[in-house]
């Protein structure tokens, strides 16, 4: 087991947004969360990430997890400056010594833009920067990663290219995937898992056998 | 030129506070903190005011006011909905807080000009000194931080993700910038150095991709601006900051529509 969660509640003021939830994850595995807008998908995700504090229940990673993390939203406007590269590298130290440098580029293979490395993440599209973001989250070589609406706000060829790297990562690296989404049909071709989170409950199951409706 | 003492300490003094606030304006720039630097020079007007009313160093007066503004005035516009009104709430009351110190302190108009428009013709020695040593401890300050301000400065909702301590990394540099905004002033004045904070490292958002080259930019923009600024101050006689503020903006404006040009053409 890589996650176990139980009992989790959350509320906000008096709103609850969902009680007593219950699952677990098993390494290597690939799962979606599913759920309409506003059920509480990335309140789950950024209680998991340690930056909400639940108001009842726990959850425990396994001791030999290391998480990455891709959030929802970033703040890139189109005159954002740092190159590509320089972003991915964000979370390393000012002066790089040669190891550094060479993860750094070894992850820019891995999600394919080593070649575009140099051009600015403000004129990159948003199939570059999404994976640019998964990039800068690989840096520490994680075992577990966890994606927020990543495809969201991507063209199909986009989407279609960055589910193969998430795929390529679990097949190939083992990584435990955990993908949040509203997309069903996108999530039903790539994943294996799925949890469905919706009226403050969560279910979980085979991704083939995922019969909700979103109502 | 450099047979005088005086303008030997004005280069000196000029250089440590151009590499200051040059490598301080990536981040002011960064973090979308320029509102704040100009908040901050008026709010060292009132310091040093407060200083010449007290009879100590103007230095220490704006060091003390920057130092109290900027952490204040930092946690306010983080978490504020009102975040420009309040700041210039804030300026006005400060604005007019140091037109008081200088009028119940009887220093003649000398001081008033030297702190809205900068004296770095007349820094002494010991000026020197006090400059460089405050310069050293910005940039260390940031050399400790300097791998959470990058990320943070640079992609706040990632840094946070990752479980940056993103407050603290705020805490340092609002202390680094007051203290750069307190240096630059020595030179420019306290109405001008959100120029040596914001208009260098404008300028380099548009020249380097990576935020070393940016640094260096940024760096070697505001030491133009301030050798060429004394340079011509020297031999023209006219004001320095003056020199100062036409090469930044000339620079900048260049290097704006170099970049209009070779994006929208």
């Amino acid at each position: 087991m890589i996650l176990e969660v139980k009992n989790l509640t959350m509320k906000f003021d008096n709103k609850e947004i969902f009680r007593d939830i219950n699952f677990k994850l098993e390494p290597g595995s690939m799962t979606a969360l599913l759920g309409p807008n506003g059920t509480g998908k990335t309140t789950l995700i950024n209680i998991l990430m340690k930056l909400l504090i639940p108001t009842g229940g726990s959850f425990k990673f396994s001791d030999d997890v290391k998480l990455g993390y891709v959030p929802q939203f970033r703040n890139i406007d189109s005159e954002y400056p740092l190159s590509i590269k320089s972003f991915v590298a964000l979370n390393t130290p000012f002066f790089k010594n040669k190891q550094v440098k060479q993860t750094i580029q070894e992850e820019l293979e891995e999600v394919h833009l080593a070649d575009i490395q140099n051009i600015r993440m403000g004129e990159a599209s948003g199939g570059q920067k999404q994976r640019a973001y998964l990039a800068q989250a690989l840096l520490d070589k994680p075992n577990m990663i966890i994606l927020d609406e990543a495809t969201a706000s991507l063209d199909p060829v986009a989407k279609e290219e960055l589910m193969q790297l998430i795929t390529h990562l679990n097949q190939k690296h083992q990584m435990t995937v955990l993908f949040v989404t509203h997309d069903l049909p996108l999530a039903k071709r790539f994943m294996k898992e799925y949890l469905y989170l919706n009226h403050g409950k969560i279910e979980q199951g085979k991704m083939g056998d995922f019969v909700g409706d979103y109502e | 030129m450099f047979e005088f003492v005086f303008m030997r300490y004005a280069f000196l003094a000029s250089t440590f506070i151009a590499i200051t606030c040059g490598v301080v304006g990536v981040y002011v720039v960064a973090r979308n903190y320029s509102f704040l630097a100009h908040t901050l020079s008026e709010i060292g007007f009132a310091g040093a005011a407060f200083g010449v009313f007290l009879g100590i160093d103007p230095l220490w007066g704006m060091l003390l006011f920057t130092l109290l503004g900027s952490v204040s005035v930092g946690e306010l516009s983080l978490h504020s909905d009102q975040k420009e009104s309040s700041i210039s709430a804030i300026s006005a009351l400060f604005i007019g807080l140091g037109v008081l110190f200088l009028a119940i302190s009887n220093a003649n108009s000398r001081y008033a000009t030297s702190i809205l428009f900068g004296s770095i013709i007349g820094v002494d020695k010991e000026g020197v000194i006090r400059l460089v040593a405050l310069s050293v401890i910005v940039l260390l300050l940031l050399g400790l931080v300097q791998r959470q301000l990058n990320f943070d400065s640079f992609d706040h909702i990632g840094a946070v993700a990752h479980g940056v301590k993103v407050g603290l990394v705020s805490f340092v540099f609002l202390i680094s910038l007051a203290m750069a905004v307190s240096i630059g002033s020595q030179i420019v004045g306290s109405l001008l150095v959100f120029i040596l904070l914001t208009l260098p490292a404008s300028s380099a958002r548009y020249l380097g991709k990576s935020v070393p080259s940016m640094l260096l930019w940024a760096v070697g923009i505001a030491l133009v601006g301030v050798w060429l600024g004394l340079y011509l101050g020297f031999i023209t006689n006219w004001p320095v900051t003056f020199f100062i503020a036409m090469i930044e903006v000339v620079i900048y404006l260049v290097v704006y529509f170099i970049h209009l040009i070779r994006h929208k053409l």
